[in-house]
Order: C-alpha cells, then structure tokens, then sequence
C-alpha cells in the first residue's frame, strides 16, 4: 500500500511539474495583460501536433523540437495579442474572454478540418529508471527537468533582465511604467506571447507522455485554471507549486477511489478556494 | 391624452415585437405540417430561451457565466430521472427540471456570486465540470452512460409523433414565457436594480440596493426556465448522457447569441439565436464549410466583439436613437 502510494505519487509529481509551466503561461498573462486567455487549450493541443510533426515528419528529436515548438508558440500569442487581444484590453472582462474564446473556436476549427479528432501519439521511449521501488519512464523525468528547466529561465528572465522589469512594471501599474517610458504596448504583446510560448512547451512536453487529439487542450486549460486557483491568480511560482499540487493528487486519488471521481474532487477544490481564497493558497499580504 | 396612449402603446412595443417575432417563426412548423421543420425550430425556440433567460444575468446584471448550461443539463437529469425511475407525468417532470434548476441557482447565488468579474466566470466554468463529472459518477442517473427512457412512455402521450408536437407547443411557450419576463424584469424597479449593478456595483449598494439579494434573485429567475426546457429536450430524443447534458460548448455558443443580438436588450436574444441557429444549420448543410463551421463562427464573433460590441439591436439603438422607444 506504501508502496503504492509512494509510485502513484511521484508519478504524479513529474507530470505536475508540466501541469505547472502551462498554468504559468496562463497566469502569466493574466498577471501582466488582465486576459483570461481562453485559447490556451488549443495552443496546448497546436503545440502538441507541432512536436508530433517536427519529430516524426523530420526525424527530429521530440525535444529537440521543443525549441521550435516554443517560438512557434511565441509567435502565435504575438499575433493573436496583435489580432484579438489588442483592441478589447480596456473593455469589460466579457469582451476579451469572447474574444480570446473565438481564437480557439478558430484555431479548433481549422486544425479539427485538417487533423480529424482521431488520436495521434510520438513512438519515443528513453526507457525507465529503477528507483527501488519505483520504475520511472524515461520521458517523464525528462519532461519535469526540462518543465524545471523553462521555469527557473522564466524566473531569470523576470528578475534580471531589463525587459523583465519592464514586464513586472507593467503588471504592477500599467500607467504609472507608461509614465515612465516603457512602451507597454509592446510589452503586453510580449507578455501574451511568453505565455503562449510556456504553454507551447508545456504541450510539446505532455505529446511525449500521452497519446492526443487536437482537443486534448481542453483538458489541460481545465486543468491550468485550477492549478491558477490554486498557486493565486497572476503568480507564476504559485502556478509551479499548484501544478505540483494537482499532480500529486491526480497521481493519489486513484489510489484510494475510482479515477472517474478525480474531476469532481478538482473542480469541488476549485471553487472552493475561488471562495474561500481567492487570492490562492499561498498569497502573501498585500496580494 | 391621444399622445400619452399612443406613447404607452409604442412602449409596450418593446415587448409586442419580441413576442411576435416568437410567435410568426414557431408557427412556421405547425402551418406546413413539417417535421424537419419543426425540428430546426425546436432548437431555435430553445436557444431563444436559453439566450433570453441567460441575458438577465449576463445582459441586466453584468455577470459573465459561462456555465449557463449547467441548469438546463441538471434540470433535464432530474426531470428525465423523475419521468424513467418514478413514472411521473411530463408535466410534473418538467416542474420539477426546473425546481432542481432553480435550487442550483439558489445555492449559486448564495455563494458563488460573491465573486466578480473574471472570478466569477472561472468559477463557473468549474461549477460545470463539477457537475458533470459528479452525474459521470452518480449512479441512480447512469453513470457516465446516462439514462435512457422505454418507447411505451410516449404511448401516455398518443405515441411518439404526438409526444414530439407536445414538446414542440410547450417549448414554444415557454420561449413565450421567457422573454415576457425578460420585458418584465427590464422594465421593473428590480430591473433598474441590476441595471445599476451591472453599472457600478459598489455605487448601487450605496444607494440601497440590496446587491447579493438581487443578483441571486436574477441568477434563480435565469435559471428555472432552462432547467424546465432541459426536461423537454432530454424527453424528446429519449436519452440523456452527462456529454449532451453539461456541454461547455453551448453555454458559450448561447453567449454569441446574446453578444451577436444585444446584450441587455428583450429582442436583442431571440434575435441572437434565430440568426446564429440558422447560420449554423445552413454552415452544416453546405459542403465547403461544414467541416470549417466551428471556425466561421469563432470568425463571427472576433468580429461582433472587435467591431460591434453592443450586438444588432444595440448598434441600432446607437444609429437611430429613435428606435429607442421601440426597440427594448
């Protein structure tokens, strides 16, 4: 039972480390651009079928793809931000939530017409690792160092960099980094794509784990949101710590019950701490 | 005294149309006798109502919901339940459909709506998934298979043809129902209420209005009616699954809707709906664009949110301020 326990839980703390540089795209852009982006299951899903092809059409490594899976994705998110968001960023919430939906009814609709919704899966294997007790898929830890690995370069980009500044400055008082000469217009663009490309990786990432279709995003955007609500709306550790979160409890639920409960059980959190905690679980003062 | 009467004859406009409009497309079906018809229009009725009960909360109050369909997928459960496990009658059933609508609401309206803005949207995205995934898990109503009724339960009805023309005409006036408390809402002091909060929440508390009462009053009023018309759909095609019950999708094509005719406005919905419906239909039934029709529509609405933001009848109450009187 221990034992049980102890695989079921770190497998689903590796996948969590995935599940967290997703929902860090999301609250990313919520925290600097105040957009609830809701294509970011299809630019989940696009990901995936971006790395499905680099590797298999090309022959390339799947993460060796990665990188250009990323701008891909980062660029995608520039032009949607230049596109959708751009124009309905001073209007009421409704009108870039529809706005950033009618991406992804577009993005869904082409690549459903293109793709079918058949299932697809990268054939790629790095063996396991014997732990004891545990027996770890090779592509597993890969995905959770390189998901670590993406998170400390956010982080870096964040705090030492000038551009990062800028970007902090502009999610804290939009005027006020205006005032001061960051041409925030640009930066909001930036900050939209560095989300999308998050979630880009986050989707080349989990096409190495699990089998997919072009509507697999949505499961994983669900998922983004509750693990946002988890970490706090707009804060990017928080979202790593939350992905943790879900994923050790993905991985321990099913130990104790049927799997079929594990939704219920998430979304039951979700609200709850929407209602208790809205500014998550870890939020300091002056959040 | 000829102008005061005429003045109350073209206010009350703003409810005539709305209902004529109704009335002329849901009598198409009966006056050709056409089943495929009938059909087309049960949807349209459907989302006219679905559109118009979600503007009191989305288009009054300001609130954004994106799990409107969660009250028509746990009121057709419970009415559907309530037809296949306890034998009840149709009606009973779908009073009770909209009861369990109205208590979810209640419940909701309590809690939930503390919440503002985007909080709120969020959070009912999960009280969707939430219920869909416990209907997926909860036995007496099928599990993830859903439930499915006899074919000798229409027999009560005069058979099946029957039972489809019975759901068509009540349907119908519900849809009826709907928009004329719409109007009612719109036009009442409670309205101005949410009107008010919709503007400026802080403010209207300031100004006496009682705020949480208000809003869970306006989420239950915008929830029996789905409730009810989920029994009838579910009744209709006999079958009800946790996927057709709780689908995401809707609750936000029934937003287009409102956004597409006006939110905020009596007409403005049912519009929404007749021209969205048969965009779709027409999308699914022509060859080049029946794969492509999720993708137009997303098209379809950058487009409302980027360049008419207030939907048809709102751009034409800007254009023609003299609509204004008429148009509601």
């Amino acid at each position: 039972m221990l034992e049980q326990l102890l695989v079921s839980l770190v497998d689903g703390l590796l996948i969590g480390f995935v599940y967290g540089v997703a929902a860090m795209g999301l609250t990313l852009i919520w925290g600097v651009v105040r957009v609830i982006n809701l294509s970011h299951g299809a630019i989940i899903a696009v990901a995936m079928f971006g790395a499905y092809f680099l590797s298999t059409g090309f022959g390339l490594n799947p993460y060796l793809a990665l990188p250009f899976v990323a701008l891909g994705g980062f660029i995608l998110g520039y032009v949607i931000y230049l596109v959708a968001v751009r124009r309905v960023i001073d209007a009421p919430p409704l009108s870039s939530l529809l706005a950033t939906f009618a991406v992804n009814m577009i993005i869904i609709g082409i690549a459903t017409t293109a793709l079918t919704t058949s299932p697809y899966s990268i054939n790629f294997s790095l063996g396991s690792l014997s732990l004891g007790p545990l027996t770890l898929p090779g592509t597993r830890i890969v995905a959770s160092v390189a998901a670590v690995v993406v998170a400390a370069g956010l982080y870096v980009f964040l705090y030492r960099t000038g551009l990062g500044r800028s970007i902090r400055a502009v999610a804290n008082n939009r005027a006020a980094a205006e005032l001061m000469g960051i041409p925030s217009g640009r930066i909001l663009a930036l900050a939209f794509g560095l989300g999308t490309l998050l979630a880009a990786v986050a989707g080349g990432l989990i096409a190495t784990i699990f089998p997919f279709t072009i509507l697999s995003g949505g499961s994983f955007e669900l998922k983004s949101f509750v693990i946002v609500v988890l970490g706090g709306l707009g804060n990017p550790i928080g979202a790593l710590v939350g992905g943790l979160l879900l994923g050790g409890l993905e991985g321990l639920v099913p130990v104790f019950t049927a799997a079929s409960w594990v939704p219920v059980i998430e979304f039951v959190l979700f609200i709850l701490i929407l209602l208790i905690r809205p500014t998550g679980l870890f939020a300091g003062r002056g959040e | 005294m000829a102008a005061t009467s005429l003045r109350r004859l073209i206010g009350r406009f703003g409810l005539w149309l709305p209902l004529a409009v109704v009335l002329i497309i849901g009598a198409l079906p009966p006056l050709t006798g056409s089943a495929t018809l009938r059909e087309g229009i049960f949807l349209l009725l459907m989302f006219a109502a679905l559109a118009s009960s979600l503007n009191i909360l989305l288009g009054y109050t300001g609130y954004v919901s994106f799990g409107h369909i969660v009250f028509f997928g746990l009121g057709g459960y419970v009415g559907f339940w309530c037809l296949s496990a306890l034998d009840w009658p149709l009606p009973l059933a779908v009073l009770a459909g909209g009861l369990a609508a109205a208590l979810l609401a209640l419940v909701i309206g309590l809690s939930v709506l503390r919440l503002r803005g985007a909080y709120f949207a969020l959070a009912t995205i999960g009280i969707n998934e939430a219920m869909r995934a416990f209907v997926s898990n909860f036995g007496p109503f099928g599990g993830p298979t859903g439930m499915s009724l006899d074919f000798s339960v229409y027999q009560a009805y005069g058979g099946a043809g029957n039972a489809l023309w019975l759901t068509y005409f009540a349907v119908l006036g519900l849809t009826l129902l709907v928009v004329a408390a719409s109007y009612a809402v719109k036009t009442s002091k409670f309205g101005l209420g949410l009107l008010s909060i919709r503007e400026d929440e802080d403010a209207a508390m300031v100004m006496g209005v009682r705020t949480p009462r208000a809003k869970a009053l306006a989420l239950v009023l915008s929830a029996i009616v789905p409730g009810m018309i989920g029994v009838l759909f579910f009744f209709k095609n006999g079958n009800v699954e946790p996927g057709d019950a709780f689908r995401l999708q809707s609750s936000i094509e029934i937003i287009v809707m409102v956004m597409l005719g006006g939110f905020g406005t009596v007409l403005g919905p049912v519009l929404g709906a007749a021209g969205y419906e048969r965009l779709r239909s027409f999308l699914l039934t022509s060859d080049p664009f029946k794969s492509l029709q999720f993708a137009i529509a997303g098209v379809i609405l950058l487009l409302i949110i980027l360049f008419i933001p207030r939907g048809i009848v709102g751009w034409l109450r800007g254009r023609w301020p003299r609509l204004r009187g008429v148009l509601q």
